[in-house]
């Protein structure tokens, strides 16, 4: 067998094919000849080498080097610098750093703990990653108004956008005598960008359902509903899964670990309309009705589902619980800021090298989160603008980039937490396209129950379409405001409430983008 | 229907089988199994992997699957575990690569650096 010492591995895949690689193989075969390398240097095509977005690529070993981006004039370089001289050429190595070191903060999570360690089907997993140990300490151990003061002393925020406090939340219902109380997870995550309620069910379903449990011993409820948006096919799968085995266990059922509490929980699947978020709609769609708000008071806490007291969280907040509860409240506090205590989950998308998840304490800076847990922007683009909290959150502009993101620090900039959805987007993007696609989102979600909302989505729609097309005035930007504002003021419930946010701050932030559309005649 | 006792038992051995030096494997390999995962091909790569040890009639390593840990956009992401190495994270995962994973990494200890995206501790 013939000796080489060098070899060359050539990804050959669409992109790569696409991209010129035959050519360029010729070439550096070529080139090899012509420098007398060719008996010491091996060349072989392999399948793809699983670098995206990278074109022509090659992996030399031993050092293990892997070239991207190739082109027909770097073959003579490198043949030159790394294949005679031996000095790998820095410039077109695939750059690793940003994936190299990257930190999962798994130290900090408290919600995501388990996601990406253990098996989301296998209750036993959950319990040897300490999983119950809240449950079976409140069963045993505590009384239903000390698990609501230590949430309470928590200062844990109901994460579904909101940022009510948890505690006070579950103490309006807590000492309502009934014969029936019922806890309502709100799993309807239907703004847009987000999906970190799906990743906590699908990753760790019995985190969720130990929640709900210690909830429903503090509020004294005996059943409780996990309201899910139909999409979502796994975490259904998956928390159907492990509500079986919580019941095989005796962790869910009559008489639990002898304490003589009984409690089960149930699914109700959602058919997607983003009003049912809404809790009082999300009831009524629960209850089989048509998805509208309610009238309020009464809140759900005194008359809620089938007109019982009932506590809808969403599914973050509840995640949260049985940390709280296994920890104590100042664990808890020790994360976060003053006045946002705890961790968020926030999902990245947009213009970032690596779009997906993290786990972050509050008031982690916007600038750190896409530093650090989204790989930075995609090169050669420069940050223009956020979109935090989904179709009913702020546009921020590079000014805010190093607000802290917490409920308190965000209020100062009139913008919100919301659902924890950020969407970055880079100079390339334009605002009058970005906020036309949210407005026809809110045109499409009214529910038809009020007019300000019904007539007031419609109408916003109709004026940034003009001005998307180039026949808008530059009063249509101050009836845009005026119209918003409107409805934040008249509407029933929070989805003709919220398009002042987006609308305000796209408009006060990149007012440019608009009168630039304007102005084109 | 367990008992507390019996309960506090299960969670025991499941905290030793989390540990490797107490179990008989010594490769744990992980694989994320979340919607972005399996929308990138993360069942294909968990049979191909199943498919590969069993063939190679393999015994001391344990496949499992989980939910997402985080980079998403480099899915189907795999976690090779060995007790006192740092986690090994491969991306950008393929069948192909998945079974050249097993002879390379399971089966001869060699870590396959272009295909890994993250190390941790």
């Amino acid at each position: 067998m013939k000796f080489y010492r060098s070899h060359i591995l050539i990804g050959i895949d669409d992109a790569s094919l696409a991209a010129g690689v035959k050519e360029i193989e010729a070439l550096l075969r070529n080139e090899l000849q012509k420098n007398n390398l060719s008996d010491e240097i091996n060349i072989l095509e392999t399948g793809t080498l699983g670098h995206f977005g990278t074109g022509v690529s090659m992996l030399v070993y031993p050092e293990q080097v892997t070239y991207v981006n190739l082109k027909k004039e770097d073959i003579f370089e490198i043949v030159e610098e790394h294949f005679l001289k031996g000095r790998p050429l820095q410039r077109l190595i695939l750059d690793r750093s940003l994936t190299q070191n990257y930190d999962f903060n798994y130290k900090r999570r408290i919600v995501l703990s388990n996601s990406g360690v253990i098996d989301p089907e296998n209750i036993d997993e959950y319990l040897g990653a300490g999983g119950y140990e809240a449950w079976e300490k409140a069963l045993t151990t505590m009384k239903p108004n000390e698990l609501v003061d230590e949430v309470k002393a928590s200062g844990l925020k109901g994460r579904g956008g909101a940022g009510f406090p948890a505690g006070l939340k579950w103490s309006f219902t807590a000492p309502i005598v009934a014969d029936q109380k019922y806890v309502v997870v709100n799993a309807d995550e239907g703004e847009p960008g987000t999906f970190k309620d799906r990743l906590i069910m699908e990753g760790d379903p019995h985190k969720l359902l130990e929640g709900v449990m210690l909830c429903a011993y503090a509020i004294g409820a005996s059943k409780a509903y996990i309201y899910i948006r139909g999409e979502y096919k796994l975490c259904i799968h998956r928390l159907e899964i492990a509500i079986a085995a919580a019941r095989e266990y005796g962790i869910l059922g009559n008489n639990i670990f002898g304490s003589g509490f009984d409690l089960d929980i149930f699914i109700k699947v959602g058919a997607g309309a983003y009003v049912c978020g809404e809790e009082t709609a999300l009831i009524e769609s629960m209850e089989g009705n048509r998805g509208t708000p309610r009238s309020k008071p009464p809140f759900p806490g005194v008359a809620g589902a089938w007109q019982k007291p009932t506590v809808v969280n969403n599914v973050e907040t509840l995640a949260n619980i049985p940390a709280i509860i296994k920890n104590g409240a100042k664990w808890f506090a020790a994360h976060g800021v003053d006045g946002s205590t705890g961790t968020k989950v926030y999902t990245i998308m947009g213009d970032v090298n690596l779009p997906g998840l993290c786990e972050v304490d509050m008031g982690t800076s916007l600038r750190t989160i896409i530093q650090q847990y989204a790989g930075g922007m995609i090169e050669g683009r420069t940050f223009k603008a956020a979109l935090v909290g989904g179709a009913a959150g702020v546009f921020l502009n590079d000014t805010l980039l190093d607000v802290h993101m917490d409920y308190n620090s965000l209020r100062e900039y009139a913008a919100v937490l919301g659902s924890g959805a950020i969407l970055v987007m880079s100079d390339t993007v334009d605002m009058v396209d970005m906020l036309w696609s949210v407005l026809r989102f809110f045109r499409h979600e009214s529910c038809g129950k009020c007019n300000p909302c019904s007539k007031g989505t419609a109408l916003l729609f109709k004026l940034i379409d003009g001005i998307r097309k180039g026949k808008g005035k530059d009063s249509d930007l101050e009836q845009l405001i005026k119209v918003s504002n409107g409805m934040q003021k008249t509407s029933f419930c929070a989805l003709g409430q919220s398009p002042c946010m987006p609308i305000a701050s796209a408009i006060n932030n990149f007012r440019q983008d608009f009168l630039t559309r304007i102005n084109v005649k | 229907m367990k008992t507390l006792e019996e309960l506090r038992k299960i969670r025991e051995k499941a905290q030793g089988e989390m540990k490797l030096r107490e179990s008989d494997y010594r490769y744990k390999v992980v694989v994320g199994m979340g919607t972005s995962g399996i929308a990138m091909g993360a069942r294909e790569v968990m049979k191909a992997i199943l498919e590969e040890v069993s063939q190679r009639g393999i015994k001391n390593v344990l496949v499992t699957q989980t939910g997402e840990k985080g980079l998403s956009s480099l899915e189907p992401v795999i976690d090779v575990i060995e007790e006192g190495r740092p986690v090994i994270t491969y991306g950008n995962m393929d069948v192909a690569k998945a079974r050249k994973m097993v002879a390379e990494h399971i089966v001869n200890g060699k870590v396959i650096n272009e295909y890994v995206v993250s190390t941790t501790n």
